[in-house]
């Protein structure tokens, strides 16, 4: 390392204050919401909570675990980010493996078409009366369906596919090989950050989705965990129990839903460390140019 | 003879089209068939009647909302916001991505990376949760003005406030997802570039200038022409969580509006015609910017 003249240390400390302060910043709203959901009824309202419980109770994890629609929209969460993500990577990996074989006819024409619909759609009407028309709405299709490609990542995978060379594809088609086995064998193997990256960004978007399911879901049972965490934040939706039967406030609203947040979080933190190694990877995927 | 290659190839290739299919009939389906639907932004669409029985009615709904006051409010809100998340937000990964680069202590930079990255994982519900507690009046912003002695205040439902929450809140959760792409280009930049410039005496801040960001000069005119072209379109997850009656008049953008007349109060002909002059914006937006980058160096997005 090269001498630093000393107007650059003080450049390298008050870099590393400011990313310090900018960390601090990011969890405390975050170590705010986890204290509450721990507090007392006095406590919060009294202003005493900020980064710590005060008054500690698990009066408002106990609630929300005894709530029967707490369960049935983390179930339904569950199982449309299993088989929403399942659709979303075998429609994906079948699609960019025909489009980055580039002696196929027809290969534009659907990558104009795949494109086109970046930069622009029907809206948000005309995609809500079609889900209408094919009696989709109120189904857990209307929440799989209409995402079932992203164009982007679309994109991206076919780009990757693009890099591994030719005489591997040649050599395999010389032994016989087809093209499932080409692409189940050679291609999935070879891309597995790529594959993980993907399955990562649909899972999230499964996961956090909830604007089409308000758009989309009437049927309670069929509401996903964000739709009521956002019921209980904001419309203040609940059946738990806030008093107790002699009419004493048991905990705080703000408890409860700073709970329910944090359960929501749990699973999003839970396999975090898990999957971060590949972003860097991931992202790198979008450099390549054709 | 073409008819005859075309065969052929067909007989070759069968499998890969087979493996197209599914995904095309997708795109067709419910990305291609909506944009038809748009033919009803040109009607007065009733659900009975359908499509093909639906009476013509010409501009009728764009002449309509471009003389309502309520369009008018909602496209100053949305192109205010707009510009607002841009000018204040676009440079912050950027910055981000330069400070972080110059971290040498491996630990401080991954644990910060991961603060910052976080996030971009939660969905708007959890984010917005947070956001909305946290300036709630028993929550820690108004703990902290309790402090200095100050009033609570009830910072939602504070017309003033609420754009500025939209497009900070915005820049919380999204700038240290955004600086991924940023530390990828510049760990992009040719390592000699910076060893010649230290040969010729160059400081940290020169380096910084006359390599670093020229090196990443092409990525951000991408991204700045993406943004641009999504002037629009602001999402509505977003302010759908954050708004409520009270801040309509600042907070209502075009997303949430043609979700309210649209769904909420069933005018599909009306809403449509909205979102296709939002889409059409959008799309012309696009070609401009995308031209603009060419013109200037930048290489375009096609």
């Amino acid at each position: 390392m090269r001498y630093l003249t000393l107007s650059e240390k003080i450049g390298h400390a008050a870099n590393l204050a400011l990313l310090f302060l900018m960390g601090l910043a990011a969890l405390f709203p975050f170590l705010h919401v986890l204290a509450q959901s721990l507090s007392s009824h006095t406590a919060i309202v009294s202003d005493r909570v900020s980064v710590y419980p005060v008054g500690w109770q698990l009066e408002a994890y106990k609630q929300l675990l005894q709530d029967g629609a707490f369960y049935r929209s983390f179930g339904v969460a569950i199982i449309r980010t299993a088989l929403g993500t399942a659709i979303n990577m075998t429609l994906t990996c079948l699609m960019a493996y025909s489009l980055s074989r580039k002696h196929l006819k027809g290969r534009g024409l659907v990558m104009n078409m795949v494109i086109f619909t970046m930069i622009f759609n029907g809206g948000m009407i005309p995609t809500f009366l079609l889900l209408k028309q094919l009696h989709l709405l109120d189904t857990i299709w209307s929440l799989l369906l209409p995402s079932a490609v992203s164009a982007f990542n679309l994109i991206l995978l076919k780009n990757f596919f693009q890099t591994i060379p030719e005489s591997l594809v040649e050599s395999a088609r010389i032994d016989g090989a087809g093209h499932g086995v080409i692409l189940r064998r050679l291609f999935v193997p070879l891309s597995l950050p790529a594959m993980a990256t993907l399955t990562l960004f649909y899972a999230v978007m499964h996961w956090n989705s909830y604007f089409d399911a308000v758009m989309y879901i009437n049927n309670s049972n069929l509401l996903p965990l964000q739709v009521y965490l956002r019921n209980v934040i904001v419309l203040d939706d609940s059946n738990m129990n806030l008093i107790d039967y002699s009419g004493a406030t048991l905990i705080s609203p703000e408890s409860l839903k700073a709970a329910t947040i944090i359960a929501s979080v749990v699973p999003m933190i839970a396999i975090y460390p898990f999957v971060q190694h590949y972003f860097a990877k991931g992202v790198m995927l979008g450099a390549v140019k054709e | 003879m073409l008819v005859k290659g075309l065969e052929k190839s067909f007989r070759a290739d069968w499998m890969l089209y087979l493996f197209l299919l599914p995904g095309v009939a997708y795109f067709i389906i419910f990305k291609y068939l909506p944009m038809y639907g748009i033919i009803i932004a040109f009607q007065d669409y009733s659900p009975f009647l359908g499509i093909a029985g639906s009476e013509f009615v010409g501009l009728k709904h764009f002449v309509r909302f471009f003389t309502d006051d309520e369009f008018v409010r909602v496209f100053r809100n949305t192109i205010l916001i707009s510009l607002y998340k841009l000018v204040f937000g676009f440079p912050v990964p950027i910055l981000l991505a330069l400070m972080l680069n110059e971290v040498r202590i491996r630990w401080f930079k991954k644990t910060m990376q991961t603060l910052v990255y976080i996030p971009h994982f939660f969905s708007w519900v959890i984010f917005g949760g947070i956001v909305i507690q946290a300036l709630s009046p028993t929550g820690i912003v108004n703990a902290i003005l309790h402090l200095f002695g100050m009033d609570p205040v009830l910072f939602l439902g504070h017309k003033e406030y609420f754009r500025s929450i939209v497009v900070i809140s915005d820049i919380l959760k999204e700038s240290g997802w955004a600086s991924i792409v940023y530390l990828a280009a510049i760990a992009g930049v040719d390592p000699t570039l910076y060893e010649a410039a230290r040969m010729d005496g160059a400081k940290k801040w020169r380096e910084i200038w006359h390599i670093t960001l020229p090196g990443i000069r092409n990525t951000i005119i991408i991204l700045l022409i993406l943004r641009l072209g999504s002037v629009l379109e602001l999402g509505v997850q977003q302010v759908f969580m954050l708004y409520n009656p009270l801040v309509y008049d600042v907070g209502d953008i075009i997303d949430t509006y043609v979700y309210r007349v649209g769904l909420t109060e069933q005018k599909y002909s009306f809403a449509t015609a909205v979102g296709l002059f939002q889409s059409v914006v959008g799309l012309i937006l696009i070609y401009i910017s995308n031209g603009l980058s060419k013109r200037f160096g930048g290489g375009g997005l096609w």
